[in-house]
């Protein structure tokens, strides 16, 4: 099944345009890579996916995004689709406050009160994203006393603290050192059993890892979607394949 | 962009042009050995397996180095995990190229291998390596098709000879020796042309993703 559904999909920021014509689905419990040459639109279109482009100036889009078959440009309130579709950054940005607090700031936003049920969530969230056992005990220390890798994962916990549905990563692990980038991958790969995860990543042993399917994009356009070892092994356009191999880009 | 490697994928590529035709010239003196009975042929045999040798770990430590640093994907990766194998193969068609050659040399009696259809298996079987080293020099996927459909002449063949020795025996016992010895030939020939046929199919795979593929998609 599809989570996300995108046609005809143009997007221009003022008279640039940075997506032309998309047609993705990505199904859902499964990991989706975005891959393509710096400034071919895959980070655009990660972030039109719970609409961080809309206060971006000059941005202007058309076409569908659907949602579980509904237009998230349409009725759907913004807080709500940002809810369901989370968001970790390429590099760590954790609050200025303590771990505990990093994790039960969404579900407070949200309105949950009750400290026991923020205890649950807080550990939940850091088990679910394999940091629990590193910060157990120090969880009133300050988040920003912790080293990137785990950050990141803080990161990915507080994204799953306020249970999204979709789990949006822009180049998780660039700013990280290969054992944590090891970790982060790990986890991903278990995620997908409860979340349906879409990837940019300028790596492209991980793309090969760690994705299910694999979207290239150039200038705007996506050249080429198929499943990760197709793409990875027998590339139907030679575009594609002049990028995966390093020979452009 | 990455000049270095497309430089080092190209020497990869001439390297086992350069293999195969060695494998060639094994298995063709080994024929000038049984055929014409041509001994200086047999050391020629011994020398060029020693240099097959040499090339085969040569390849081996080049494609171990173009995995390591290169990480390479798509034909690139195909290119490599073919050569691989296909090396192994060549490696063997040389051993084998050295087997004949020395049995020929060795061999008692000399009167039946004229009556036998010897010298038509290993014109087959030489056709099916040549075939097989040129599908993969000009990536050609009909060529390399054709050499695996070609398995089955020289199965036959092997077939056809094992029954004329057979027959050899019955009649004239004291040839016994030299027909086992020649059935030890065919046998050698009928293996080659099968890692011929693994080589036609890492061409395939080299040009499709799929060692059985039957069209070019």
């Amino acid at each position: 099944m599809d989570k996300f559904t995108v046609k005809n999909l143009n997007l221009y920021y003022g008279s640039f345009q940075a997506l032309k014509e998309i047609q993705i689905n990505i199904p859902a419990n499964e990991i989706t890579a975005l891959i393509g040459p710096s400034g071919c639109g895959k980070s655009t279109l990660l972030k039109t996916l719970n609409r961080m482009n809309d206060l971006v100036e000059g941005c202007k889009i058309d076409g569908t995004v659907l949602l579980d078959g509904k237009d998230i440009f349409g009725n759907m309130d913004v807080t709500d689709l940002r809810k369901r579709v989370g968001m970790v950054f390429q590099k760590p940005n954790p609050f200025p406050m303590s771990i505990y607090d990093n994790i039960a700031y969404g579900p407070r936003t949200h309105g949950t009160r009750s400290k026991a049920t923020l205890d649950l969530i807080v550990e939940k969230s850091l088990r679910a994203a394999a940091i629990w056992e590193e910060t157990k005990d120090r969880l009133k220390k300050s988040a920003l006393g912790m080293s990137g890798g785990q950050q990141q994962r803080l990161c990915i916990a507080r994204a799953l603290a306020i249970e999204p549905e979709v789990l949006l990563m822009d180049e998780p692990t660039s700013a990280l050192d290969p054992i944590s980038t090891s970790k982060i991958e790990d986890l991903v790969s278990t995620l997908k059993k409860d979340y349906t995860i879409a990837m940019v990543t300028h790596n492209m042993q991980q793309a090969a890892r760690v994705s299910d399917k694999t979207a290239f994009f150039l200038m705007g356009e996506m050249v080429e979607f198929d499943a990760t070892d197709k793409i990875f092994s027998m590339p139907k356009d030679k575009r594609t394949e002049d990028y995966i191999s390093g020979r452009f880009g | 962009m990455r000049e270095r490697y497309t430089k080092q994928l190209d020497n990869l590529h001439n390297n086992l042009i350069h293999m195969g035709s060695l494998c060639e010239e094994a298995i063709a003196c080994a024929a000038k050995t049984l055929i014409d009975g041509n001994l200086d042929m047999k050391e020629k045999v011994l020398s060029v397996e020693n240099d097959t040798n040499m090339a085969e770990r040569d390849i081996e430590q080049l494609c171990v180095r173009l995995l390591l640093l290169e990480q390479p994907v798509a034909s690139d990766l195909r290119q490599i995990t073919a050569a691989q194998k296909m090396i192994t193969d060549m490696e063997r068609i040389s051993d084998q190229a050295v087997d004949i050659a020395e049995l020929s040399a060795y061999m008692k009696g000399n009167s039946v291998k004229s009556d036998i259809h010897i010298a038509e298996m290993s014109r087959a079987t030489i056709g099916m390596v040549t075939a097989s080293i040129d599908s993969f020099v000009s990536k050609d996927f009909a060529k390399a098709r054709e050499v695996i459909a070609s398995d089955d002449v020289v199965d036959d063949l092997f077939l056809k000879i094992r029954k004329e020795l057979i027959q050899h025996i019955t009649e004239n016992p004291a040839v016994a020796s030299e027909c086992l010895d020649l059935l030890m030939v065919a046998k050698y020939f009928e293996r080659i042309g099968d890692h011929a046929v693994n080589i036609a199919e890492w061409v395939l795979y080299s040009l499709t993703g799929d060692r059985y593929a039957t069209t070019l998609e």
